[in-house]
């Protein structure tokens, strides 16, 4: 910690916050909101005397409430910078000066109640989010009883209490009498592997976490009664298994089964039942202590930085990776990496290693100090173009820009396009080409395929990520399926255009289907939720026009899913079957009559 | 099984382009189930295709050779290759038409293994006819096909790590002690993170900070 404070290549900016980014990959420029600290960081020495005279005592965040600090205060011992702060809330004033006990105290005059808060542009070429995690609130699980017995405490509010550090130096005792207590119980997945509360996920570190605080407690205290109350124990780490067997040699009782209720005996004791999925029986436990092992769930202001740097979630709040073994710390989006609990729950280790995966993989993008850019972007045909704006609302990567109000083209950033092909597929005037998947090189794909016997073939899109590697993982895997499919490949469904579709049935395809990832595997992003919009779009239209709107289906087939999609166009065949001549020659009389265009831009 | 075509026609206004056909036989991958030789001869037949060939492994060293030596001695401008996956080896013929003095995307695959051979293996005649049906839609692909060029970029060598906790901090050491600059950003008034609040940490049971 203290190497980053003194480091000369780190600026450190506490007390920030990103309010906002633009630009790319190689060009971020990054806005921050750093608050004010009242106290000059490079002249404060931290010698303390300020906070000695302060009459404002405070709960300590540090350390949960367990201790008291002042209003203008260190953090806590270590703290990086060491420098004081003042809490202006919590300050009985300056302005006029009610106090200012701590001005008058500082003899090195830092205390200064005029600074405000600052805005600052920072400009980087890459981007770490190291965001890290925030512990479960177990208010929510009130069968445990956390705040309404006394001595019911979190994991981390026993961390505190048992750090020689902490409020109580380490002494074992209980917050609200300072016993020490004969008998403390454990429960474990507080807030991990619930579907009804807290998250579904394992949070990754509190079974370790719990069978460290048993050893800090045995080694210290060797009289004191143990209980762990659990699922399973997960040990799966290098020399974890040799700690929890350490832990159950020195007495500790690991006994398999939640509690369902806990009570507040008169002593301020609990008395926790629970069934013993051993023996299948309910059994009562009386503990002088109880921690509950809290989960790790993702920190709330991860929302507003994955809209600020076009990010993905996953349904857990977590960031999601580019790939989950192939590129563990890579950003969907370049120049973007993950470190730490900000991507999933994580122990210290894990957590460095990602730090230092992160890095590395930073500077394998830095070191050469130039960026190329993959030429498969998109381009915006100026002259067509009547700025309104649809392109930018639908990239994925924020790379189009246009004044909607000015009526100025729009323009493509192609650092920052990934080329998917969204934007040419839903510009309504054609006045996007997206290169090398070009409407005409498409188009082209159609006809050549639709040329001879059209009736008896099956014409499919298929996304480079995710459908076309499934389709090429049935063939890896031998899997037959009618020989009348044809593939098209385009890098991502969202590049499939109305018009695809419609040249498909306009040159005699009985069936069509387009399909891609799955919601939140998409490889840019969420591109694939305009696909969906787009081919509900395009069967509402089938069906105004007459045309069987199940001839056209959608399907979203993962890279691992050959079985299903060598399925699937067995489902297809049988569709297409359905499909007699005289509905294909009809549908090819009206997509051919030309009044239809005007009904196809509605 | 080797032919010229004299027969091509422009498209699209522009220059006749001049495409050369390559249907891979993969050794039996592809051959035991598709008539190789015949999706060759009727390649042969479409627009812009200046020849038209079966070859036994298109990406051996030299399966590439014959392809390069034909660019070469015929001017070929385009490709298509008829053999695996393009997310296979479609580096390896990119790789091939650098070499060769050609833009890397005037190449076009037609995946006849894993979405042909492979997976109609007991209907030879309805596999050749999907191969014609694939290498038909790469040839015209390959027709539209435009030189791109990658571009270069400024770049500023200097990162943000969000988050002082243990892994900011150890992404920001690694970066600064390789010479990069980094800004590292933390809402709260210290680093240090959820690790600075623990004493002693698993599996080693020593102090954190």
């Amino acid at each position: 910690m203290t190497d980053v404070g003194r480091h000369p290549k780190i600026k450190l900016h506490t007390l920030s916050e990103v309010v906002d980014v633009k630009g790319y990959v190689g060009n971020f420029k990054v806005k921050l909101l750093k608050k004010a600290r009242y106290v000059a960081e490079n002249d404060c020495t931290g010698c303390g005397e300020c906070a000695k005279v302060c009459p404002v005592v405070r709960p300590d965040e540090f350390n949960l409430g367990l201790s008291s600090r002042r209003a203008i205060y260190s953090p806590f011992p270590q703290a990086v910078p060491a420098a004081y702060m003042v809490n202006i809330h919590e300050c009985l004033g300056h302005n006029p000066s009610v106090c200012s006990k701590c001005v008058d105290a500082c003899e090195k005059k830092c205390i200064n109640f005029h600074m405000s808060d600052e805005e600052i542009i920072e400009e980087v070429g890459t981007i770490i989010v190291a965001t890290g995690s925030t512990p479960f609130d177990p208010r929510e699980m009130d069968e445990y009883g956390y705040t309404r017995f006394e001595n019911v405490l979190t994991s981390i509010e026993f961390e505190r209490l048992v750090n020689a550090g902490g409020p109580s130096q380490g002494a074992l005792i209980r917050p609200g009498d300072r016993i020490t207590p004969k008998s403390v119980g454990f429960i474990q997945c507080v807030g991990s592997r619930s579907s009804n509360k807290g998250g579904e996920y394992c949070s990754n570190v509190c079974c370790m976490n719990t069978i460290k605080s048993t050893l800090v407690i045995k080694e210290h205290f060797p009289d004191v009664d143990v209980k762990v109350f659990y699922i399973d124990i997960r040990a799966f780490g290098k020399g974890f298994e040799e700690l929890y067997r350490r832990s159950r040699r020195l007495g500790v009782q690991y006994i398999r089964g939640l509690p369902g209720n806990v009570e507040e005996l008169g002593n301020k004791s609990l008395k926790v039942a629970v069934e013993d999925s051993a023996s299948h029986q309910v059994k009562f436990h009386e503990l002088d202590m109880l921690v509950l092992a809290v989960g790790i769930k993702p920190t709330r202001s991860n929302h507003k930085l994955q809209e600020m740097l076009g990010l993905q979630l996953t349904p857990d709040g977590f960031f999601l990776e580019a790939h989950p073994k192939l590129q563990p710390v890579d950003a969907a989006t370049r120049g973007i990496y993950f470190a730490g609990c900000a991507e999933g729950p994580k122990d210290i280790k894990e957590s460095v290693t990602q730090g230092s995966a992160a890095s590395g993989r930073a500077i394998r993008l830095m070191h050469k100090g130039e960026i190329t850019t993959e030429p498969i972007t998109s381009e915006i045909v100026e002259e067509r173009c009547k700025s309104c704006g649809k392109c930018a609302e639908v990239c994925p990567y924020n790379a189009i820009t246009v004044d909607v109000k000015r009526k100025t083209p729009a323009v493509v950033n192609s650092a920052a396009c990934a080329g998917c092909g969204t934007c040419a597929a839903e510009c309504p005037f054609d006045a996007i080409v997206m290169n090398h998947f070009t409407d005409g090189q498409i188009i082209g794909q159609v006809d050549a395929m639709l040329e001879n016997a059209p009736e008896s073939k099956i014409l499919v899109f298929a996304c480079n990520w995710c459908s076309y590697a499934g389709a090429d993982y049935a063939g890896v895997s031998r899997l037959q399926y009618p020989a009348n499919v044809r593939l098209i490949r385009t890098m991502c469904s969202g590049r499939v255009d109305e018009k695809f579709i419609w040249e498909g049935f306009e040159k005699g395809a009985p069936v069509v289907l387009v399909s891609g990832c799955h919601f939140g595997d998409c490889h840019y992003i969420d591109a694939n939720r305009w696909t969906e919009k787009r081919v509900l779009k395009v069967q509402k239209k089938m069906e105004k026009l007459g045309i069987r709107p199940e001839r056209l289906q959608l399907k979203w087939i993962s890279a691992a899913e050959g079985a299903i999609f060598a399925d699937f166009m067995q489902k297809m065949e049988e569709l297409r079957q359905t499909v007699s001549a005289g509905e294909i020659r009809d549908t090819v009389r009206i997509l051919k009559n030309p009044r239809r265009e005007k009904g196809d831009k509605d | 099984m080797e032919a010229i075509n004299t027969l091509s026609t422009p498209v699209d206004g522009k220059k006749t382009p001049k495409i050369g056909v390559y249907v891979c036989h993969c050794g039996l991958n592809i051959a035991q189930t598709v008539d190789c030789a015949k999706v060759a001869r009727n390649a042969l037949e479409l627009s812009g295709v200046l020849m038209a060939k079966d070859i036994g492994y298109a990406c051996s060293e030299p399966g590439q050779n014959e392809i390069r030596q034909d660019i070469a001695e015929n001017g070929l401008d385009r490709v298509v290759i008829a053999s695996c996956s393009p997310r296979l080896h479609e580096p390896t013929f990119r790789k091939m038409m650098e070499a060769a003095g050609l833009n890397p995307f005037m190449l076009e695959m037609a995946n006849l293994r894993e979405q042909c051979s492979w997976v109609h293996m007991h209907e030879p005649d309805a596999a050749t006819d999907k191969a014609f049906d694939l290498v038909k839609m790469a040839v015209s692909r390959a027709q539209r096909l435009a030189p791109l060029f990658p571009e270069t970029m400024p770049l500023t060598k200097r990162t943000l790590v969000i988050g002082g906790g243990v892994a900011g901090i150890q992404a920001a050491l690694d970066l600064a002690d390789s010479g990069y600059e980094v800004v590292l950003v933390e809402k709260s008034p210290s680093i240090g993170g959820i690790m600075a609040r623990l004493d002693k940490t698993f599996p080693t049971m020593d102090c954190s900070i």
